[in-house]
C-alpha cells in the first residue's frame, strides 16, 4: 500500500493529502474569546515530512488537532484523503481516527498496566483484524523501531526513548495515512531524540509515510523535508521574529 | 457490534488491571459500602425476625374471640357463660374430651430481664388443658407440667431466656402468693414461648377474677369453616365478641413495630446511603481523574466513548459488589440468629425474637450497594465521556 502510494505521488502532478482552507479557530474561555488560527490555508502533498514551529501557544498543537480530526474548525475546511472531516459526527470521526491517523505524543501516553506489544495491539483492536493477526502487526511494527525484543515489557521498565518508540509502533501498527507528532522528542536528551528523529525520517523514505511533526527544536525540524511557522494565526514558510 | 464489546471487554480489563495503582480509595469505598449494607441488612433483619415469631405463633385452622372492641388481649374481657357460648357455636374440632376451644386468662406481671436487671412485663397466661391441644407443637422440654389447682408455673423457654428467676425450682412472686416454677416449655418458636402458663382456676383466684376470661383460643375443622363460626357468633344476640384468625390478630399485633422498624431501616439506610453515594462519586472521580491521561489517549487513538463510559461503570460496580457481599456478609455472621426482646407495643409485654437475616435481605443488600455504585459511577463516568478529546488531552 505503500509502496502505491509512492508511486501515485511520482506519475501524478503533486497528490495532496491534506486540505487545509480558511481555518478559523476559536476558543471559548468564558465570556473571552481566543482568536488561535484565523484564515489558515495548508496543503500537503502525500509522502512530505512537514515540521511545525512556532511560539508556545501560537496553535501548532490546535492545528493538529484539526488536521488529525481531534477537534472542529469554528470556520472553514479540512480535507483529508479527500475526505471532508469536519463536517463528521463524532462517533464517525472516531472510527475516521483509528483508520487514517497515527498519533504520536509528547509523553508517549503508553498505559501503565500493559506490556509494550499490548500497548501496540490497542488501536488494532478497532479493526476487524482476528487476535492472533493483532499480534503479528504488533510484532512487525515493534520490529520496525527496533524493539522486537522488548515486546514483554512494561513501560516503566523502558527508557524515555524506548517508551517514544513504542509510542510510534502503536502509531504505525494500523498502516495510517497520516502520522501525527506533537513535540516527539520534546521530553527526550540529544541522543534518544536524534534516534526517534531517525526512524521518523526512515518511516517517510523507506515507507512514505506523511509525517507531521510539531517541534521547538530546529535540529528536529532540519530532518523534515519541509518546515512552516506559525505566528499569529497564519503560517509562514520563513521564522518572524 | 463485535468491535464494540471486544472495545468494551479491552477498556474494561486494563481498567480493573489498573485497579492496585489506586487501592486505597477503592478499598475506603468498598469499605464505606460494606458499612451502609452491614446497618441496613442488620435493622431490617429485626422486622423479619419479628415477623417470623409472628409467623411461627400463627395457624389458619386457628382462631382467637376477644370481646368486640378489644383489640389485644390485655383489653378483652369474657365471662364464663361467653366462653361456654363461643365453644358451642360451629365450625370447631371436638374429639373425645370435648370442643376444642380454650378460654384463657392474661395477665401481665413484672420481672428483671437478664442483664440489665430493670423490670420488664411478662405475659401470663391461666389455661386449660384445651390449650395445649391447640396449640399442637406444645411440649415440655424441662421439668414437669403444672398440676392443676396448685400454684405452679411452667415457663416459655423465651422467657426463661430473657427474665430473671424462671430456672426450674425456682419462685416468683405474684400477687402476693409464691409459685414455684416446675417445668420449661416450647411451642414451635412461637409467642406463647415468651409467657409463663398456670392453671386458669388458681389464676382467676389470685387475681380476684370470678369466672371470667378474655380469650378464647380455638381451633377449626377447616380453614374454610372460619367464616361459618364467624358468622354464628356474630348472629347470636347474647354475645358481643369479635372472631378473629390467627394470622389477622398477629399481623395487628406486630405491624406497629415492625412498620416501625421497617420505616427506620428504610430511613438509616437512605441517609447512609446518601454518604456512601458521595463516597463512591469521589472515588470513581479520582479513579478517572488518575486515568484521564488514559481515557483521553484510548479516545485519541479512536475508542468510542461508551466503552469508557462502561468500564468506569463497570468497575464502580464491582467494588459495590464486593462491598455489598462484605457487608451483607457481616450483618448474617454476626446478626441472625441474634436473640433479642423487644416490646409488643399492643400488649406492652416482651416478645422474643431472633434477628433473622434472610436470603432476601442479602439480595436487597447487595442490590442496594449496586445501586449505589452505579449512582456514584454514572456522573464521572458520562463527565470523562462528555469532555471533548482534544480538552482532555490538553488536560494531561
Ligand atoms: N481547548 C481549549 N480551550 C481554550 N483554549 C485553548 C484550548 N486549546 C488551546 N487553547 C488556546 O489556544 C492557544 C494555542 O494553543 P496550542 O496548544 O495550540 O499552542 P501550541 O502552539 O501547541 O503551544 P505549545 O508550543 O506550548 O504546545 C493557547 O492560547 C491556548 O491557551
Ligand atoms: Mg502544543
Amino acid at each position: 500500500m505503500a509502496d502505491e502510494q509512492v508511486a501515485g505521488a511520482q506519475s501524478d502532478a503533486p497528490d495532496i493529502l491534506v486540505r487545509v482552507k480558511a481555518v478559523d479557530k476559536v476558543f471559548k474561555r468564558g465570556s473571552e474569546e481566543v482568536h488561535v488560527l484565523g484564515g489558515l490555508d495548508l496543503e500537503i502533498p502525500r509522502g512530505e515530512f512537514l515540521a511545525l514551529m512556532g511560539p508556545s501557544g501560537s496553535g501548532k498543537s490546535t492545528l493538529l488537532n484539526l488536521i488529525g480530526g481531534l477537534d472542529r474548525p469554528t470556520e472553514g475546511q479540512v480535507e483529508v484523503g479527500g475526505q471532508r472531516i469536519d463536517k463528521l459526527s463524532n462517533r464517525k470521526l472516531a472510527s475516521w481516527r483509528a483508520r487514517h491517523v497515527g498519533l504520536v505524543f509528547q509523553f508517549y501516553n503508553l498505559m501503565p498496566v500493559l506490556t509494550a506489544q499490548k500497548n501496540v495491539e490497542l488501536p488494532l483492536l478497532l479493526t476487524p483484524l482476528s487476535r492472533s493477526e493483532r499480534k503479528t502487526h504488533a510484532v512487525n511494527a515493534l520490529d520496525i523501531v527496533g524493539l522486537a525484543n522488548r515486546n514483554k515489557h512494561y513501560p516503566r521498565q523502558l527508557s524515555g526513548g524506548e517508551q517514544q518508540r513504542v509510542g510510534i509502533a502503536r502509531a504505525i501498527a494500523t498502516d495510517p495515512t497520516l502520522l501525527l507528532c506533537d513535540e516527539p522528542t520534546g521530553d527526550l536528551d540529544r541522543k534518544a531524540g536524534d534516534e526517534i528523529l531517525d526512524l521518523l525520517q526512515a518511516l517517510n523514505r523507506e515507507q512514505g509515510k506523511t509525517i507531521i511533526m510539531v517541534t521547538h527544536d530546529i535540529h528536529a525540524a532540519a530532518r523534515a523535508t519541509r518546515t512552516l511557522y506559525l505566528n499569529k494565526g497564519q503560517l509562514t514558510s520563513e521564522p518572524i521574529e | 457490534m463485535l468491535n464494540w464489546i471486544a472495545q468494551i471487554i479491552s477498556v474494561t480489563r486494563f481498567n480493573l488491571l489498573s485497579l492496585p495503582q489506586r487501592l486505597g480509595s477503592s478499598t475506603a469505598a468498598v469499605f464505606g459500602i460494606a458499612g451502609v449494607v452491614a446497618v441496613m441488612v442488620a435493622v431490617l433483619s429485626i422486622a423479619q425476625g419479628i415477623m417470623k415469631t409472628m409467623d411461627n405463633s400463627v395457624d389458619e385452622d386457628r382462631v382467637i374471640v376477644l370481646r368486640s372492641g378489644a383489640n389485644t388481649e390485655m383489653m378483652s374481657g369474657l365471662s364464663g357463660e361467653d366462653t361456654d357460648l363461643v365453644a358451642e357455636a360451629p365450625g370447631l374440632v371436638r374429639d373425645e374430651d370435648g370442643v376444642l376451644a380454650s378460654p384463657e386468662l392474661f395477665v401481665v406481671i413484672n420481672l428483671p430481664m437478664r442483664g440489665t436487671g430493670t423490670d420488664a412485663n411478662v405475659p401470663m397466661r391461666g389455661v386449660q388443658p384445651q390449650a395445649f391441644k391447640i396449640r399442637d407443637d406444645f411440649q415440655i422440654v424441662q421439668g414437669r407440667m403444672f398440676e392443676p389447682g396448685l400454684n405452679e408455673v411452667i415457663v416459655g423457654s423465651g422467657a426463661l431466656r430473657e427474665f430473671e428467676g424462671l430456672e426450674v425450682g425456682s419462685t416468683i412472686e405474684v400477687a402476693r402468693e409464691y409459685w414455684p416454677v416446675v417445668g420449661v416449655f416450647e411451642s414451635g418458636g412461637s409467642l406463647a414461648e415468651t409467657e409463663i402458663w398456670v392453671d386458669a382456676a388458681v389464676l382467676q383466684q389470685a387475681y380476684r377474677r370470678g369466672n371470667s376470661f378474655q380469650a378464647v383460643y380455638a381451633r377449626l375443622t377447616s380453614s374454610d369453616a372460619f367464616q361459618q363460626f364467624k358468622d354464628a357468633l356474630t348472629a347470636d344476640p347474647r354475645l358481643n365478641v369479635k372472631p378473629m384468625r390467627e394470622s389477622e390478630y398477629y399481623s395487628s399485633q406486630s405491624s406497629t413495630v415492625t412498620g416501625l422498624i421497617n420505616g427506620l431501616g428504610t430511613l438509616i439506610a437512605v441517609i447512609m446511603g446518601l454518604g456512601a453515594i458521595f463516597g463512591a462519586l469521589n472515588t470513581m472521580y479520582t479513579a478517572v481523574a488518575s486515568r484521564s491521561r488514559e481515557i483521553a489517549t484510548l479516545r485519541a487513538l479512536g475508542f468510542r466513548s461508551s466503552p469508557v463510559v462502561i468500564s468506569v461503570l463497570a468497575e464502580s460496580l464491582l467494588l459495590a459488589f464486593v462491598g455489598g457481599a462484605i457487608g451483607a456478609g457481616l450483618a448474617w455472621l454476626f446478626f441472625d440468629g441474634y436473640r433479642a426482646a423487644t416490646l409488643n407495643w399492643e400488649s406492652f409485654s416482651q416478645i422474643a425474637f431472633s434477628f433473622a437475616v434472610t436470603p432476601q435481605l442479602l439480595m436487597l443488600g447487595i442490590f442496594f450497594a449496586m445501586f449505589i455504585g452505579l449512582l456514584g459511577g454514572l456522573l464521572p463516568a458520562i463527565r470523562a465521556a462528555r469532555q471533548p478529546v482534544a480538552t482532555a488531552l490538553r488536560e494531561l
